[in-house]
């Protein structure tokens, strides 16, 4: 059990003061302050680019700010020392771990706490301080286990528990939730408020209204680098907090019902990757997905949604099974053969699939199609013809850029994705394969992309929609289906599931996976 | 002190860069003149007297930068795509062998068609040694930046073998060195009685059907696609083994034409000190040209003028011609870090 600090609930344990980091024309943080106290969850709320992770990554010493300073237990903070910040009793966890997959809890735990000279590591000393942190905390971990076998929320435990070994006082979450299943959530929260009730102070990054409202006893707001409100939890809602957040009113998207047409896409017992003995990517996955319906596909990251998308895109075969589009069996499968089909592909990754971002937004634009007339003939390339289409897509979807010449990098994340939805919806395309679209999007551009998607639905497209965000497959999915290690579940309507039912299901309840392991 | 990224590049840098670079490498080559007791000044005036003082000193600049254009060229297609063709030198050699083995009389043609002919065949030769080290990179993912490199000796101890075998001149006196190509396979003098030749123009104009084809067509476009993002351009469905494979081709087909010129434009014969690098140094002029095909012409008469300056120099002031070496390696060290700075600034932290 770590000494506490001589401090009462209440003493401000942090203070930022009046913030400021500018990245070239960018002020990213804009006289921020802040104050954390001892025992308080403190929310950061904010969009993406609101300055968020700025402002945590200047605390931790990762950047230095301009201007502002900070003070932890009553004393500056030295700036641009990461050592210094975990030696005052700072500690992160980020959204991306950071352990070493082939080592056991402890040794992930303990790695980095010793000289690296001494001969002999002091694991028995190691294994009773964490078996204590463990018990006060209620975190039950294996210190054996090796990080690789363990689940998602298992390996956050372990980066809680690192922090916690190493003395943290003040605990910084970023973006926590992103990987867990709404059980784990539930979880985690438990375990921030036991942690708050042994007088830790916890700063607490998200952009999901829901969790902060749940999980924190008072809320800032960012937007545009600014610190622009604060709230305490019990005083404020959903409706002012995402107003506070986009600085204007949300309207939710209006779902008309509407009857299925013509069966699209059949996935009939398709399996990719290994068919026997190891894991499959994807096992026995059957769907169906019609003209003016959208079907969403639930599930914790990396349980196959990945590979389906990757399946659809062209990208890999099936080894098993069959694919058919618009009752055409799919023989070839390759990226340009999906785009002959018509086929509108909204990568997960905008950066890494969608777009090459050091072309040109109007080379971008024609990636795919710069083979067909208008764009080219005999191999040459009619840059003016290109041009018109790009001008064209610029202006319909909104995409806010210096001009179809300028380079895609300099967009924003919300801009890219306007541009790859221009692009892919451009032929009025009968299939939709949609990505996580809205992810890490600010809600204005989210609220965009929704409404193309219903607008191709009302169009007669069939679309299917990977999301692990539930509440966005809530809202627009007429279907849903969960995958879990490659297997996907029985199509349930959308008036039929609950956010706690799919949660089950994406831990793995009520999957045939279970039947079938026992079968083989 | 750290990297930061620049919001947007300037687009000034581009022009500054270069310019950065040919300082930088005069300042160094400064000082070591100082620390070698001469005059910088007398030195730079002598070098720039003998590579543009006189109609001479030009023609031989220009015929110096001949080669170093083809090269260059192969250079900057190849590492625009990122398919990294360190194998110049055996490409050249492979253009020079071609030319060895149809110029020196084994087929008797007229000049509008044997020339056409080897230089064709001479592309081909080597267009087909770099289409091997691309197939093994897109193919099992063997790392060509060795493979094309180790060619490079292969090749030399290949042409060696031919030298002291097939291609060995009878009348050569027991040298090292094929028979001299014949009347219908030289390429025409542009300057009656100077070495300049015809390879210069077809330079110039190779330069200018590189610039077409990234310009304009679509192989341009998906060369230009891949090397800057495989996966992305494979998600948009193009053909990327085939766009590696064709870039292969017109790479290593340039770099082969060097060796053509050389042969038939030159030197007259293959000899196993044909190439003084040049292979090697055209990866110079293409960084220094930022891989631009009209860039690389005027960087590989820079890098000629530096060569064909300080041999001059060492003549009439006695400095080593070694400092054109010191002087472009500097202007390819600061090149590379000013293209670092039109992305990145540096901050104190």
């Amino acid at each position: 059990m770590p000494e506490m600090p001589q401090s009462e609930p209440g003493d401000v344990v942090l203070r930022l003061s009046g913030i400021s980091k500018r990245f070239g024309p960018l002020l990213a943080n804009d006289a921020i302050s802040l104050e954390l106290r001892r025992g308080e969850v403190l929310a950061l709320l904010g969009e993406n680019g609101a300055g968020k992770t700025t402002l945590m990554n200047i605390l931790f010493g990762h950047y230095v700010a301009d201007q502002g300073r900070i003070e932890a237990f009553g004393e500056p903070l030295p700036p641009a020392s990461p050592k210094a910040a975990l030696r005052r009793g700072i500690g992160m966890v980020h959204q991306h771990f950071t352990l070493a997959d082939n080592l056991t809890v402890l040794d992930n735990i303990i790695l980095g706490t010793e000289p690296l000279w001494r001969a002999s590591s002091r694991h028995a000393e190691g294994r009773r301080k964490l078996a204590a942190l463990s018990e006060a905390f209620g975190l039950s971990v294996r210190a054996d286990a090796r990080v690789a076998d363990l689940s998602v929320g298992e390996r956050q435990r372990v980066e809680i528990l690192k922090a916690l070994y190493r003395d943290a006082r003040i605990l910084i979450l970023d973006e926590p939730t992103a990987v867990l299943t709404p059980q784990e959530t539930e979880d985690l929260f438990a375990t921030l408020q036991k942690l708050v009730g042994r007088g830790l102070a916890i700063i607490f990054i998200s952009h999901k209204l829901g969790e902060v409202l749940s999980v924190s006893q008072r809320v800032v707001v960012l937007r545009q680098g600014k610190l622009v409100a604060e709230r305490l939890t019990s005083e404020t809602n959903r409706h002012e907090l995402a107003e506070l957040m986009v600085g204007r009113e949300v309207p939710r998207p209006k779902v008309e019902p509407m009857t299925p047409g013509p069966a699209i896409l059949e996935l009939d017992q398709v399996t990719v990757g290994d068919a026997n003995g190891g894991r499959a990517l994807l096992q026995d996955v059957s769907l169906r997905l019609h003209g003016h319906e959208i079907v969403g596909v639930a599930g914790v990251s990396g349980n196959g949604q990945a590979m389906l998308a990757e399946l659809l895109s062209g990208m890999v075969r099936p080894t098993l099974g069959t694919v058919s589009l618009f009752g055409d069996r799919v023989r070839r499968f390759d990226p340009a053969r999906m785009v002959a089909y018509g086929i509108a592909r909204i990568p997960e990754d905008r950066h890494a699939a969608g777009l090459i971002v050091d072309l040109s937004l109007e080379e971008n634009l024609i990636s795919a199609r710069y083979r067909e007339p208008p764009f080219s003939r005999l191999g040459l390339i009619d840059w003016k013809a290109v041009r018109h289409f790009a001008a064209g897509i610029i202006a319909g979807y909104d995409v806010r850029c210096p001009g179809p010449r300028a380079i895609t990098r300099l967009l924003s994340g919300g801009n890219m994705q306007k541009l790859i939805l221009g692009r892919e919806m451009a032929g009025s395309p009968r299939l939709v394969l949609a990505n996580q679209p809205a992810r890490g999007l600010d809600i204005g551009a989210v609220g965009y992309i929704h409404e193309e998607l219903l607008k191709a639905r009302a169009e007669g497209a069939g679309i299917l929609l990977i999301s692990e965000d539930l509440d966005e497959l809530l809202t627009l999915a007429d279907r849903v289906v969960v995958m879990h290690r490659g297997r996907m579940s029985k199509a349930m309507a959308r008036s039929e599931v609950t956010i706690r039912e799919l949660g089950l299901m994406m831990a793995g309840h009520g999957l045939s996976d279970e039947v079938s392991d026992h079968a083989a | 002190m750290r990297l930061e990224p620049r919001g947007d590049a300037a687009t000034s840098a581009w022009i500054i860069a270069p310019l950065m670079a040919i300082g930088a490498s005069f300042a160094v080559a400064a000082l070591l003149v100082m620390i070698g007791g001469a005059s910088p000044f007398t030195v730079f005036a002598a070098v720039i007297k003998g590579a543009l003082g006189s109609q001479f000193a030009v023609l031989e600049t220009l015929t110096r930068a001949t080669p170093l254009v083809f090269t260059g060229l192969a250079a900057a297609v190849a590492f625009r795509a990122k398919l990294w063709n360190i194998g110049g030198e055996a490409q050249f050699y492979a253009g020079a062998v071609m030319t060895a083995v149809l110029g020196t009389g084994a087929v008797q043609l007229p000049a509008p068609i044997l020339l056409p002919l080897i230089m064709v065949a001479g592309a081909l030769a080597g267009a087909l040694l770099l289409l091997g080290p691309t197939w093994l990179k897109t193919k099992f993912g063997v790392d060509e930046v060795v493979t094309t490199l180790l060619l490079n000796f292969v090749m030399v101890l290949f042409v060696s073998m031919l030298l002291d075998g097939a291609l060995k001149d009878p009348m050569g006196l027991g040298w090292p060195q094929s028979s001299k190509v014949i009347e219908a396979a030289t390429l025409p003098k542009l300057v009656q009685g100077k070495r300049l030749h015809m390879g210069f123009v077809i330079a110039v104009i190779a330069a200018f059907g590189v610039w077409f084809i990234n310009a304009r067509t679509t192989l341009g476009f998906e060369m230009r696609a891949v090397g800057f993002n495989p996966r992305a351009a494979r998600f948009a469905g193009m053909p990327i083994n085939r766009v590696m494979a064709k870039t292969a081709l017109l790479s290593g087909g340039l770099a082969a034409l060097a060796g053509v010129s050389e042969v038939a434009g030159l030197k007259g014969n293959l000899t196993l000190d044909l190439s003084s690098g040049f292979g090697y140094t055209g990866i110079v002029v293409a960084m220094l040209a930022m891989l631009h095909p009209l860039g690389v012409v005027v960087a590989a008469i820079f890098v000629a003028a530096m060569f064909v300056g300080a041999d001059a120099m060492s003549r009439s002031v006695g400095v080593p011609n070694y400092i054109a070496n010191v002087m472009v390696a500097t202007a390819l060290l600061t090149m590379v870090s000013a293209m670092l700075f039109t992305r990145f600034r540096l901050r104190r932290s």
